[in-house]
């Protein structure tokens, strides 16, 4: 239990700036933008944003907002002032993401496995074993290769130079890499002189690392020209846009549930020529609706008999079936622990100090500074069902207050961060907003990977520290600069 | 390629060449309509173009009578029709969005692009400048979408679905303006020039965007049974039944090639194409020229059928 978190961690007046620190002067990775914004007319930096827009529309690459009417698609704002890390900044997260996630799969493979860590009583065991996200179907099965989050999404935050803390993990089917390329894409067409002075490492092969991991968990057997594809929910899923670039970029079948189809434990989808076989299948589908038989029965999203087919160690499916565990913000807490537990050496990337409400000592104290506190679901995503006490009103505040009470084991509670600031254009003026970074972790049979960047969000309303494109956030092009 | 995939090609190919028929009868039949009826205007002119339309019954259910503004909607925005130049637009759009990966970028973006500069004609009865322009922005839409496809797609399976579809829409949009004016092109005996019917005859060449074409290959003034000859019979014109023909046998053999495999889209192709290859305008008068195109409607909706069933749609 974190009860004493330190106090810089604590929302200051004078927030890090990625620019310019906690002073004036320009960091070094950011000389040639600094430059740049101070030579570029407003206007043409307001005109060059409504370019990026009309691109965007034009090109498709849009969402769906839940709530709003169905096939509503909107676009996530692009702001054109990049977010700049140096190289040797990036190395340092680099080799942390990487420590993290190989504690991530090997957590996932204990406790579907055996569990190791709960006799070690590191971990307290009803988390795991009575969390919603634990999944029985898959107990004692290990999936191909060993792999469980092939693409893992770690949301990191900045409070300083050198202080990142990891937010949360995604390890079931993180979102927004398609985002991370094609804000690149659009900046290397608005601004082409700008990315040749500033040596902006490429993000491009993200869909070849991508294909090389999804081949290299191919069932046994079948690694010679597996049959790999993207399972979608459909076109009317929030994040369709990014499923079917993603297949295109991999040159790989965007198939929906109905399209495949299981035979004696073999998986295979409808085509023109017959049934083909399918070995690898990048699913952006949830757990809960893969497999009307084993899981709920009213998805018509899955594919009836997947996971015995999954079971039978006839096809891979990437994430894994139960990765959901690793990523419960229960669970993050105790990551530090896990890292060490797994690899033996001191976490690189720092958690966040966490309250977990299920120790009653923590809720006392939550309970007495909700206002200065971030209380969220331990399953929740996406920003929503969430408390940002500096920013809620009383009435949210004692609507939070019953919730917990009633059901404390279901929240956490976060100190609120001085997140760091990006400079920003609004409204044709450079302001700070708040920002976070999304880098994208890939695991394969082969090795873990990570391409130089990742998806920064920055929340648009002034002040707000709320980055979900689901409320409203935008996103920025994700700079790793030679130093 | 998956079978849905491929259906939503077809049905992509189908819907832009509906969009284009369509924004090209209305164009024909806007001019037809606005003559003076001394110099052939024609009352009835708004009804045919909605019987070759398809969509005459749609129409009387949901207007009744006939009226110049009322037709102009209900072909060009009208969201009540399922064959408006819009709701073809947004069908072959949101089909191709589904199948992204189907497409090329090229191609995706060019019909996204189209879509949003058709959706900001609004959903009212468009002014007859609006209407014009709306017109220009469909044909050159569905221009930029067949160079985007034709300049940048792989020769696979995608892109002959498309044109496969493509084809049999175009073939059936013939058919169908034959059928509505298969009397104005019956073979007389009064001396052509000066009637009244040369204003149907053109009518019908720009709908088909083949009255340039005509001078091209007759050398001769518009004579009706020459334009039926066109429009049925000569291989060179991309809207006649026979070219549209001989572009699906093309394709389905395409398609057959990959997979290595035949079916009945094949055979009922090859008969239609022979059939074609083995009669002449002369002949198809004397049996009578709308029960050939009854025929010739009928046989195609049965390939239509043939090709969803044989490629597991």
């Amino acid at each position: 239990m974190y009860s004493h978190a330190s106090s810089d961690l604590f929302r200051t007046p004078g927030a890090f700036d990625e620019m310019s620190g906690f002073g004036n002067e320009a960091r070094t990775p950011y000389r040639e933008v600094r430059r740049w914004l101070e030579e570029t007319p407003q206007d043409l930096l307001q005109t060059r944003g409504a370019q990026a827009e009309h691109l965007f529309r034009r090109t498709g690459i849009t969402f769906s907002v839940y709530g709003q009417a169905e096939g509503a698609e909107r676009l996530i704002p692009f702001d054109i002032v990049p977010r700049v890390l140096t190289r040797s900044e990036w190395t340092r997260l680099e080799r942390g993401l990487v420590q993290r996630v190989q504690a991530l799969n090997a957590f996932l493979a204990d406790v579907y496995g055996p569990r190791e860590i709960l006799r070690a009583g590191v971990v307290p065991e009803d988390l795991v074993l009575l969390n919603p996200q634990y999944q029985l179907a898959v107990v004692g099965h290990a999936p191909t290769k060993g792999v469980f989050t092939h693409i893992a999404g770690i949301d990191l935050v900045r409070t300083g130079g050198d202080d990142f803390y990891v937010l949360e993990d995604n390890a079931r089917t993180p979102s927004g890499v398609s985002y991370m390329l094609e804000n690149r894409e659009m900046m290397m067409r608005l601004f082409p002189e700008l990315l040749g002075r500033a040596r902006v490492a490429p993000v491009e092969t993200y869909p070849d690392l991508l294909l090389q991991t999804l081949r290299s968990v191919a069932p046994e057997g079948r690694e010679e020209d597996p049959g790999i594809v993207v399972l979608t929910p459909g076109h009317y899923n929030s994040a369709f846009f990014e499923h079917s670039f993603l297949a295109d970029k991999m040159g790989v079948e965007l198939v929906e549930g109905v399209d495949l189809f299981v035979r004696d434990d073999i998986v295979y989808m409808r085509t023109t020529e017959g049934p083909r076989r399918v070995d690898v299948i990048y699913r952006r589908v949830d757990d809960a609706f893969i497999d009307p038989l084993a899981f709920r029965p009213d998805s018509t999203l899955g594919v009836p008999g997947l996971m015995s087919a999954y079971l039978a160690g006839n096809v891979a499916l990437c994430n894994a079936v139960g990765t959901g565990v690793a990523d419960d913000k229960a669970i993050y807490s105790y990551m530090p622990e896990i890292v060490r537990f797994y690899t033996g050496e001191e976490p690189i990337l720092k958690n966040v100090p966490t309250w977990r409400c299920r120790e009653p000592d923590a809720l006392r104290e939550v309970l007495g500074r909700l206002d200065q506190l971030v209380v969220k679901e331990v399953d929740g995503s996406g920003g929503y069902g969430m408390l940002v006490g500096p920013h809620a009103s009383r009435g949210q505040i004692e609507a939070f207050r019953h919730k917990l009470l009633a059901t404390p084991e279901k929240f956490i509670a976060q100190p609120t961060l001085a997140l760091s600031t990006c400079p920003t254009l609004c409204d044709g003026r450079i302001e700070p907003r708040h920002v976070d970074l999304r880098p994208f972790v890939l695991t394969g049979a082969d090795g873990v990977r990570v391409v130089p960047g990742g998806l920064t969000r920055v929340a648009l309303t002034p002040g707000s520290l709320v980055v979900n494109s689901s409320q409203g956030g935008g996103t920025k092009d994700t700079w790793v600069s030679d130093d | 390629m998956l079978s849905r995939t491929a259906a939503n090609l077809y049905w992509t190919g189908r819907y832009i060449e509906r969009a284009d028929f369509t924004a090209r009868l209305l164009d024909a039949t806007l001019r037809l309509s606005s003559l003076p009826a001394d110099y052939g205007g024609d009352p009835q002119a708004w009804s045919a173009a909605l019987a070759a339309a398809g969509v005459a019954q749609a129409f009387a259910d949901a207007y009744g009578e006939v009226s110049d503004d009322a037709a102009v909607h209900f072909m060009s925005l009208d969201p009540a029709n399922p064959s408006s130049m819009r709701n073809c637009l947004e069908r072959a759009r949101s089909n191709a969005r589904a199948v992204r990966t189907g497409l090329t970028v090229e191609a995706w973006e060019t019909l996204n692009d189209s879509w949003l500069q058709v959706e900001r004609f609004g959903v009212g009865t468009p002014s007859p400048s609006r209407a014009s322009e709306l017109i220009e922005t469909v044909r050159r839409a569905v221009l930029a979408f067949d160079g985007a496809a034709q300049r940048t797609m792989l020769r696979g399976d995608a892109f002959w679905f498309l044109r496969l579809g493509a084809a049999i829409e175009r073939a059936d949009n013939t058919a169908r303006l034959l059928d509505v004016k298969y009397h104005v092109l019956l073979p007389r005996t009064e001396p052509v020039g000066g009637s009244l019917d040369y204003f149907q005859w053109a009518t019908i060449l720009r709908t088909v965007s083949a009255l340039t074409a005509y001078r091209w290959v007759y050398k001769d003034a518009v004579k009706p049974w020459l334009v039926a000859d066109l429009l049925i019979f000569n291989t060179e014109m991309p809207r006649s039944l026979a070219a549209c023909y001989e572009e699906i046998s093309g394709l389905l053999d395409s398609l057959a090639q990959d997979s290595g495999r035949r079916g009945r889209a094949h055979r009922l192709a090859s008969a239609t194409l022979l059939a074609l290859g083995d009669t002449d305008i002369d002949t198809v008068f004397a049996s009578g020229l709308h029960e050939f195109i009854t025929g010739f409607l009928g046989d195609n909706n049965e390939l239509g059928a043939a090709v969803a069933e044989q490629f597991l749609f």
